[in-house]
C-alpha cells in the first residue's frame, strides 16, 4: 500500500518587515539587497507566536486536510532550531493541543534548517515499518539574525506540518540524503544570534549538498529533472535556489510554485516545508514533486512524491499557502525590535 | 477564560483541555452547553447527565474593550482588544482577539488560534492557549 503525505498545512505569521526598512535602519543598499537575495520581505512572528503556536496551527490544517482522528497519530516530530524550551520538547504541546492523547512517540529534531525534512523521514520509516499508523512531521522556526547582519534581512518566521500515512495525496516515491561535517552556519548553546562562514556558505556547503542529494535520489530512482512537474529546494535567499536548479537542470517554471521566499523569507526549517505546501496547493494527480532541503552542518534530504487523486477533494479543506502570504500587515523598524527584543544588542 | 498571573503550574495543568482546545461541558437532558466545563447542570441538577464537549472554536463578538493599561505581566502586548463572544454552539466566553485592533468590531466571527498567553519572566513556564482571530 502506497505511503506518503495524508494531508498538509503550513502557517505563516500576518506580520512583514520589508528588505527596504531594514536597509533604511542600516543606511544599507536596499536595492542592492533586494536584487542580490531576491527577497522583498519577510514574515514576522507576533509578540504571542513561537515555535509552538506555529507547529499547532499548521498542523491543525493537516489535520483538516487529513481527516483523520488526532489519535491514530503515533509520533509527533517537531523539526526547529528555535524550539521555546532548552529542555521540555515542543512536540508535547504540539499534540496536547491537537488532542493526539499520550499514545504516542515524541522527540523535537535539531538539524539547522532541514530539521523538519529529517522527520519527515522518520515518520516515513515509521508508518513503513508498521509501528504507527500515522506520523506528524513538523518544520518550524522563528529565526533570528543579528542585527544589522545580513542574515537579518532574510531570517523569517513559518512552518509546515505533513501528515504522514497509508492513503495519501502525495505517494512518497523515495527519499535519501547526503550529509557531511561542513561547518557553514553555526550557533553556541546560549548564544543569541547565529555565526556564519559568510562566502563559505555557498559552494561548498549549499551547492555541494543539495545537488548531491538530489542527484543520488534521481540516480534511486532512476528519474531526470524532466520527469518532475515541480521542484522545491531550500531557500536561505531567492537566489541560491534558483542557481541550484539550473546546476541541476530544473526550469524556474519547475520551481515557481514553490518559490515563497521573496514573500516570506527564510523561515529556516519551514523553508522547503511551505515550499512544498505551495506546490501541493497547485498540483494535479500525476504530477511528480521533488523537495531537497538543506540543514547548515551540513547536510541535504531528498524526496520524490507522485501526487495523486486524492489531493483534489482533500486540499480545500484548509487555508492555502498564498492565502497566508496574501493576509499580511507590514511593520515598522522600531515595531520590529520590540517584537524581536532586540534591544539587548 | 481567566489566566492566573503569577501562574500556577499545577493549576494550568489541571485547566488544559479547556486552555488548549476548548472543551467544555453539556447536559444531554436539556441540551444546555457549558464553557467552562460544569461537572453539575444548575437547570438539571441531578436529572442531568454531563458530557465532555469539544466546541468547533467559531464564535462571534457581542462585546469588545481595548486594553490600553494592562494588567502585570501583559504590558508589552498593550494596547489589545479583548472581546466577550458567543461560541456558535452556545456558551459565551471571553478573550484576546489578535491581530489589529482596529477591525475588532461588535458581530465580527472570529475562531480560536493558537498563541502564547503569558511567559513567568525569561526563564519561567511559558503558558500556551486559545486567542481569537477575525474570520476573513
Ligand atoms: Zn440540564
Amino acid at each position: 500500500m502506497d505511503i506518503g503525505i495524508v494531508g498538509y498545512g503550513c502557517y505563516i505569521p500576518r506580520l512583514r518587515i520589508s528588505v527596504e526598512e531594514i536597509a533604511r535602519v542600516w543606511g544599507a543598499d536596499a536595492e542592492s539587497y533586494k536584487k542580490g537575495l531576491i527577497v522583498e520581505e519577510k514574515a514576522v512572528p507576533d509578540m504571542d507566536e513561537d515555535t509552538v503556536t506555529i507547529s499547532v496551527e499548521a498542523a491543525k490544517n493537516a489535520l483538516l486536510r487529513a481527516g483523520i482522528d488526532p489519535e491514530k497519530i503515533g509520533s509527533v516530530y517537531v523539526g526547529s532550531e528555535s524550539h521555546p524550551y532548552a529542555v521540555k520538547p515542543s512536540g508535547t504541546v504540539v499534540a496536547e493541543a491537537l488532542g493526539i492523547g499520550s499514545n504516542v512517540m515524541i522527540a523535537d529534531f535539531e538539524f539547522a534548517c532541514k530539521a523538519g525534512t529529517a522527520a519527515m523521514q522518520c515518520c516515513y520509516g515509521l508508518v513503513k515499518a508498521g509501528e504507527i499508523e500515522y506520523g506528524l512531521a513538523i518544520g518550524a522556526d522563528t529565526s533570528q539574525g543579528r542585527p544589522g547582519d545580513a542574515l537579518e534581512y532574510t531570517a523569517a518566521a513559518a512552518g509546515a506540518a505533513f501528515i504522514i500515512g497509508k492513503d495519501p495525496l502525495a505517494k512518497l516515491e523515495g527519499t535519501c540524503s547526503f550529509t557531511t561535517d561542513t561547518s557553514d552556519f553555526w550557533r553556541r548553546e546560549g548564544a543569541d544570534y547565529p555565526s556564519h562562514g559568510a562566502r563559505f556558505t555557498g559552494k561548498p556547503a549549499y551547492f555541494k549538498h543539495v545537488t548531491s542529494a538530489s542527484k543520488m535520489l534521481m540516480d534511486k530512482l532512476s528519474l531526470k529533472p524532466a520527469d518532475f512537474k515541480y521542484a522545491v529546494f531550500h531557500m536561505p535567499n531567492g537566489k541560491f535556489p534558483l542557481t541550484a536548479s539550473k546546476m541541476l537542470g530544473f526550469s524556474k517554471e519547475q520551481i515557481e510554485n514553490g518559490f515563497v521566499v521573496n514573500k516570506i523569507g527564510n523561515p529556516y526549517s519551514g523553508s522547503s516545508p511551505v515550499g512544498l505546501c505551495a506546490t501541493l496547493d497547485v498540483a494535479q494527480p500525476g504530477d511528480r514533486i521533488l523537495m531537497t532541503s538543506y540543514g547548515s552542518g551540513a547536510g541535504s534530504d531528498s524526496f520524490s512524491f507522485m501526487v495523486t487523486d486524492k489531493i483534489l477533494e482533500r486540499r480545500e479543506k484548509a487555508k492555502k499557502t498564498q492565502d497566508y502570504i496574501k493576509n499580511k500587515q507590514n511593520i515598522d523598524y522600531g515595531v520590529y525590535v520590540k517584537l524581536r527584543r532586540k534591544l539587548r544588542v | 477564560m481567566r489566566m492566573p498571573h503569577k501562574s500556577s503550574v499545577p493549576l494550568f495543568w489541571r485547566l488544559k483541555d479547556s486552555k488548549y482546545r476548548l472543551i467544555g461541558s453539556r447536559c444531554t437532558t436539556c441540551k444546555e452547553v457549558f464553557f467552562p466545563k460544569k461537572n453539575l447542570c444548575p437547570v438539571c441538577r441531578r436529572r442531568g447527565s454531563i458530557e465532555d464537549m469539544q466546541f468547533n472554536g467559531n464564535g462571534r463578538i457581542v462585546s469588545y474593550t481595548i486594553v490600553r493599561v494592562p494588567p502585570e505581566g501583559f504590558e508589552k502586548y498593550a494596547p489589545y482588544a479583548v472581546a466577550v463572544i458567543d461560541l456558535e454552539e452556545g456558551a459565551r466566553v471571553s478573550g484576546q482577539v489578535v491581530g489589529n485592533i482596529t477591525k475588532v468590531r461588535t458581530g465580527k466571527q472570529v475562531r480560536t488560534v493558537f498563541r502564547k498567553i503569558h511567559e513567568d519572566g525569561s526563564d519561567g513556564l511559558i503558558n500556551y492557549g486559545l486567542k481569537w482571530e477575525i474570520a476573513e
